[in-house]
């Protein structure tokens, strides 16, 4: 009975093989997934039995569910138990599912080096020529190490089969194990002669791509190919032979010349004119005719039909001429026009071949001929991806070596304005480049450019209408810009100013809106300038009145950047109001803010800087601290308790990885700053691929009329204007050329008066500053320089250690997530001792399973050796409203990982309550808007709402965030607690000795007070420590003895009155609130208990 | 990443082979690189959408990232190799065809569902044909002899399939 069920299984089981797997997958279609997974459980049972047959059928069926997209990866060692098997049906499947499953970092490859040598010298040809099939597949550098020698072995084998495959398969032993190379030549060049043509060819192979990549050692070969070549009818033979001697004839010059003649006649036995497409450059007699080969299929377009290997040829055609262009560009150039037909080919790939050749096509002469064709294709072009290429390529032609080929700056500048009308471009920081690079670097178009990108400003709706327009918006970066630093040449710069001041402005980017600030105040200067010339005084005065007016909605800006040089710039206009009000002219002092002329400079410019005589680099400025003393020898600062501050005694040991990374971030820098000259056209692509743009979603609108900016110029008109300015040249150039004939007539007479134009006779309309290695003369102040580094207050702000630990500080608070093996910190209160004993076992088990470290932020504790997570927060009331308080989190990133998609989740109490974003529930968490890369930190901050603030609270919280590694990722959880204490609904606020005084009088406030014991530190080092860590200030002290006052972010007034007799301190305090003053006072009392 | 992946392991000719149908889905796929699941995945994944977005009449030849794509549509099935971006397009081409023909002579005029259902013998005849990459065999008659060979070495079980599976076509 038993029996009869086993065996009834078994016939089951066996009855199901591939066929009816694969019938069984296109019968489930609506719930395919769950086919599978029930047949993987089958198959799972299938490969538990002892039956090598049953076993091999599992493992084919495995083999094509891989193929589906299915990991099988489990089923490797099965894989191996079927290769092993002795009889060739299985092993043949076996071989299969390996070359397919497997790859190097499987690690029961290393299993099937003995079975695979077992194989190899099988008797049986089939078997040794399915393990070199499957080998050449998965083969790591171990099998190749440990099979290189049986495989030379059967290099000289007696079947062909078996040699042509394992010729083959020594050049992938060859590239995973390349000391086997040099024992194994003398063979395959053999092998080279071989008389059956496979292996042969096989060699033929090998070799070839030997020598792609190292051709000088292979040329002693040449000889031997040549005949082959003339001897051999195997066309993909020849083929092969030909793609060698390409690599071959740079090497060696006279081999080209012999060359001609048997590859001239394989073309003209029309064996695949393909084949020599992409060789020999020095022939030039080849090139021609290869070239009227391509120009011959290219305009065969016409023929309608069998149009696919038409557009084949044409795609060849076009390939080949660019391989002629970079030697021949001559015969190339005249082909022009059928270039340009090719541009409207409605298949992609033909478009971009077109495109790529016009590149190396242009000319002084044609240029605006070429662009202005193409700027007809971005208007109907569909995509945007093709347009973004258009776009990207009409730059690279127009800028390429230093705009060698642009006679006339301000038809560059028109086709610059009119790119920016493209919809939904992703390139808006590459025009924007181009505007600012030659607007600084061609002085004589700034006037011209100041115009246009004031009309652009005054447009600026146009651009910013809606948000799928956001990657074009960057151009006004450039716009605001030119318009303040080259504004004297504005012909109305009230306008301007208008136009920059707007309101819609605050709805741009962050770091354009900074910009508009900081150039608002320029084109300010300017305009009082003007205005004070003038007799009436009012108009100076309502313009300083303007910028008053306006400038507000930037001081509110939540851009950093931007509220502080709103807030800067404000605080000087309300200063020139005044002095206006009193008549005293300041339009000179003002533009002094802004004066001198800014030059270009040279990214290796600080090279060139000479060191001043006597001074030492690398000398230190101040002994370094040595490190055995820091303990004992704190510094007696004010808060001399603190962490002591991180010291960077190893700077000299900076290592390569640091370098190449700074660097990087220089170069990053440099490529956003227009001061620096790009160097070449690979830093324009940093710049293109800086951040965010990518970021930016494009979607396409469909508009059938294009926007037309009002009021620009055309760029068309410039092609005729360039025209007629040539003409008037060569007319003005002939007559100079006629009198210097008259004067000196004995002289040898120029030969080109009359004849066509070269390129060296046009002149440009204007000059570009060509800035290469040379020292700047003037740099002006870094005011400017710093607009392009956006939001360097906030970096400033994380990287400056001593900022962050104050930060720290200030809050009072750490998060408690750190491990007993630190130091424990004095400040630290007794509870969060406690949780941190909770965390700890949470944290172990992170530091065990990624190797320490996935999320944490910084807190000035920087000696810690283990980059442990540790949080660094700080609360802090919102004056405007008193119930909202911001926490700042600064996220550090201490692991090797890159962290992503990091959610901050708290859980609301009923008094305290993280602000979501509309929509979204009660128990969502917030995005942090950005990620994290191995050892970068960054600062996110998160609105609560508060209602009652006398009460400290407490908030879990969560932090989920995924760790990306190379191969894998992990989502991770971080458990924390924000501490909110009563001290952070405090903010300083200053308070006179009178107001006090009648505060205190008033008799509103409750009184409560609290000892402190055993304190010894000076009197103000404790008044220090008590504004610091709890936000009062001093209002008077008398000896021994002080008031303080602070203020809650709801108006509670707390008052203090400390006095200290030895050891013993005594708070008196007052405050209209008894709960929030008592809170208050424990928390004072604590910072205290911890010193 | 992935491009240097592959730019850096191999300098064969082909770096992969895939077979999809015009439904998107994948019939065959030759990996003459080693690269991961998922990278293997993520490509054939892209690969397969941006062919099926181009029309009939366009050219065979694609840019794609740092490699050339060759593909050529036979009936409803997509035949696309990768190459490295000096290889020869016609060359691939040729080969494509070249296996196709193989198939054709070994199935007896070869539809989507020999593929599908008789896999492991496609691979089996692209095996004989190319090798890491590289065609090993130009000779036709060779690559399917070297097949029926080792067919017969098979059991009878397994080549008497191919007789049970095809009357009805399914």
């Amino acid at each position: 009975m038993a029996l009869k069920i086993v065996k009834g299984s078994i016939d089951r089981m066996f009855d199901k093989n591939l066929q009816d797997l694969v019938r069984g997958i296109r019968n489930h279609k609506e719930d395919e997934a769950k086919y599978i997974s029930t047949c993987i459980d089958e198959i799972k049972q299938e490969l538990k039995q002892d039956n090598i047959a049953v076993k091999a059928n599992a493992v084919c069926k495995l083999t094509y569910l891989q193929m589906l997209g299915y990991d099988v990866s489990w089923a490797a060692f099965n894989i191996v138990e079927v290769m092993s098997s002795s009889k060739f049906t299985y092993k043949r499947i076996g071989y299969l599912a390996a070359s397919q499953c497997f790859h190097e970092s499987t690690d029961v490859i290393m299993l099937t080096t003995n079975q695979i040598r077992k194989d190899l010298s099988s008797p049986n040809q089939y078997d040794t020529g399915v393990a070199l099939t499957g080998l050449s597949c998965f083969v790591t550098p171990d099998l190749a190490r440990d099979l290189a020698n049986d495989i030379m072995t059967l290099m000289s084998h007696t079947k062909p089969y078996i040699r042509k495959k394992a010729v083959l398969i020594m050049y992938k032993v060859f590239l995973k194990y390349p000391e086997s190379l040099r024992p194994a030549f003398p063979r395959l060049k053999e092998k080279l002669e071989d008389p059956d043509p496979g292996v042969q060819s096989a060699a033929v192979n090998v070799i070839c791509e030997l020598a792609r990549r190292n051709p000088k050692n292979y040329l002693s070969l040449a000889p031997l190919f040549f005949k082959l070549m003339t001897s051999s009818t195997n066309n993909w033979v020849l083929i092969k032979i030909i793609k060698l001697f390409g690599a071959l004839t740079p090497l060696e010059p006279r081999l080209g010349k012999k060359l001609i003649e048997p590859l001239t006649n394989l073309i003209h036995r029309k064996i695949h004119i393909f084949s020599s497409h992409k060789m020999l450059c020095s022939q030039s007699h080849l090139i021609v005719s290869l070239s009227r080969i391509a120009v011959l299929i290219s305009l065969s377009s016409g023929m309608p039909n069998h149009s696919a290997s038409i557009q084949v040829m044409k795609y060849l055609g076009l390939l080949a001429m660019s391989k002629i262009l970079k030697t021949h560009p001559k015969s190339v150039q005249s082909h022009k026009d059928l270039i340009l037909q090719c541009l409207d080919d409605k298949d992609e790939s033909i478009r971009l071949r077109a495109l790529d050749l016009l590149y190396g096509m242009v000319s002084k002469k044609n240029l605006m001929e070429i662009v202005k064709k193409l700027m007809l294709h971005v208007d109907k072009a569909e995509g945007t991806t093709y347009r973004d290429e258009l776009l990207t390529k009409i730059i690279d032609i127009c800028s390429q070596s230093n705009y060698q080929y642009i006679t006339n700056f301000e038809w560059y500048i028109s086709i610059l304005v009119e790119l920016t009308r493209l919809e939904g471009t992703r390139h808006g920081h590459l025009i924007a480049s181009q505007m600012l690079d030659v607007a600084i670097r061609v002085r004589a178009i700034r006037v011209f450019a100041v115009a246009q990108m004031a009309t652009l400003l005054d447009n600026a709706h146009l651009l910013t209408g809606n948000m799928q327009r956001m990657g074009i918006c960057e151009v006004l970066y450039a716009a605001a810009w030119i318009c303040g630093e080259f504004s004297e040449h504005l012909e109305n710069p009230m306008q301007t100013l208008e136009a920059m001041l707007r309101p819609k402005v605050a709805t741009l980017p962050g770091h354009i809106q900074a910009v508009y600030v900081q150039n608002a105040a320029k084109l300010f200067a300017t305009v009082l300038k003007n205005q004070e010339g003038n007799t009436d005084s009012t108009a100076a005065q309502e313009t300083s009145q303007l910028m008053i007016d306006r400038l507000p909605l930037f001081v509110q800006s939540a851009n950093l950047e931007v509220q502080e040089r709103a807030s800067c710039i404000l605080q000087l206009v309300k200063y020139i109001q005044k002095l206006q009000q009193k008549d005293v002219e300041v339009a000179e002092e003002v533009c002094a803010l802004f004066a001198g002329e800014l030059n270009p400079v040279a990214p290796k410019a600080q090279k060139k800087v000479p060191v001043p005589e006597g001074l030492d680099l690398d000398a230190w400025i101040n002994e370094p601290p040595s490190e055995s003393e820091s303990e004992d020898e704190q510094p007696k600062a004010i808060f001399a308790k603190e962490e002591p501050k991180h010291s960077r005694p190893r700077h000299t040991e900076v290592d390569e990885k640091e370098l190449a990374r700074r660097r990087e971030a220089r170069k990053q820098e440099q490529a956003n700053n227009p001061f620096y000259i790009k160097a070449s056209p690979s830093s324009q692509k940093a710049y293109q691929e800086a951040p965010g743009v990518e970021h930016i979603p494009v979607v396409q609108i469909d508009l059938s009329v294009p926007l037309k900016v009002p009021g620009l110029p055309m760029s068309d008109q410039y092609v005729k204007l360039e025209e007629e300015r040539r003409q008037k040249e060569r007319a003005d150039k002939k007559k100079k050329e006629k009198k210097k004939r008259k004067e000196k007539r004995s002289g040898r007479g120029r030969k080109h008066d009359s004849g066509p134009e070269s390129e060296e006779d046009i002149t440009p309309a204007h000059m570009v500053d060509i800035v290469t290695e040379e020292m700047p003369e003037v740099h002006r102040s870094c005011l400017n320089i710093t607009m392009n580094l956006k939001g360097n207050a906030r970096t400033n702000m994380i990287s400056a250690k001593g900022a962050v630990s104050s930060y720290v500080v200030s809050g009072g608070i750490f998060l408690p997530v750190k491990s007993s093996k630190h130091k424990k910190k004095k400040q630290k209160k007794e509870k969060e001792e406690k949780e941190k004993k909770k965390k700890k076992k949470h944290h172990h088990h992170h530091h065990h399973s990624d190797g320490g470290g996935e999320e944490s932020v910084q807190n000035g504790t920087v000696e810690e050796e283990e980059p442990l997570p540790v949080s660094v927060y700080d609360i802090q009331g919102n004056l405007q409203d008193g119930s909202q308080v911001v926490v700042s989190v600064i996220f550090e990133n201490k692991c090797d990982s890159f962290l992503k998609s990091m959610e901050f989740n708290v859980l609301d109490s009923l008094n305290s309550k993280l602000q979501r974003p509309e929509g979204s529930g009660p128990h969502d968490g917030l995005t942090v808007p950005f990620q994290l890369p191995p050892g970068v930190s960054n600062e996110a901050r998160f609105v609560f709402t508060v209602q009652s603030i006398v009460m400290p609270q407490k908030l879990k919280g969560t932090l989920t965030f995924i760790v990306k590694n190379e191969d894998s990722s992990t989502h991770e959880k971080l458990d924390f607690k924000l501490h909110f204490t009563c001290t952070s609904y405090l903010i300083t606020t200053p308070c006179y000795s009178d107001a006090f005084a009648k505060l205190l009088e008033s008799g509103d406030l409750k009184c409560s007070s609290v000892r402190l014991e055993g304190v010894i530190m000076p009197f103000h080092h404790l008044l220090a420590r008590i504004c610091f860590h709890h936000h009062f200030s001093v209002v008077e002290r008398i000896d021994s003895c002080a008031s303080m006052y602070s203020r809650s972010i709801q108006g509670h007034h707390v008052c203090l009155l400390v006095k200290t007799s030895g050891q013993t301190v005594s708070i008196d305090a007052k405050c209209d609130e008894p709960t929030l003053l008592g809170n208050v006072l424990d928390e004072i009392k604590q910072t205290f208990s911890q010193c | 990443v992935m491009e240097n992946n592959i730019h850096q392991t191999c300098d064969m000719t082909m770096q992969f082979m895939l077979l999809f149908s015009r439904q998107g889905k994948l019939r065959l796929q030759k990996w003459y690189v080693p690269l991961s699941d998922k990278e293997r995945k993520k490509i054939s994944r892209d690969l397969v959408q941006t062919i099926l977005a181009r029309k009939p009449k366009m050219c065979s030849f694609l840019e794609w990232r740092d490699l050339k794509i060759v593909y050529k549509r036979y009936a409803s099935l997509y035949f696309c190799c990768a190459v490295e971006d000096q290889d020869n397009e016609l060359i691939t081409l040729e080969i494509i065809h070249r296996y196709v023909e193989l198939l054709d002579k070994y199935f007896g005029s070869v539809c989507e569902l020999d593929i599908i259902f008789n896999f492991e013998k496609a691979y089996f005849i692209l095996d004989e044909f190319l090798l890491g990459g590289e065609a090993q065999e130009t000779s036709k008659k060779n690559v399917l002899k070297a097949i029926e060979q080792a067919d017969l070495l098979q059991e009878v079980r397994l080549t008497h399939w191919k007789g049970l599976l095809f009357p009805s076509h399914i």
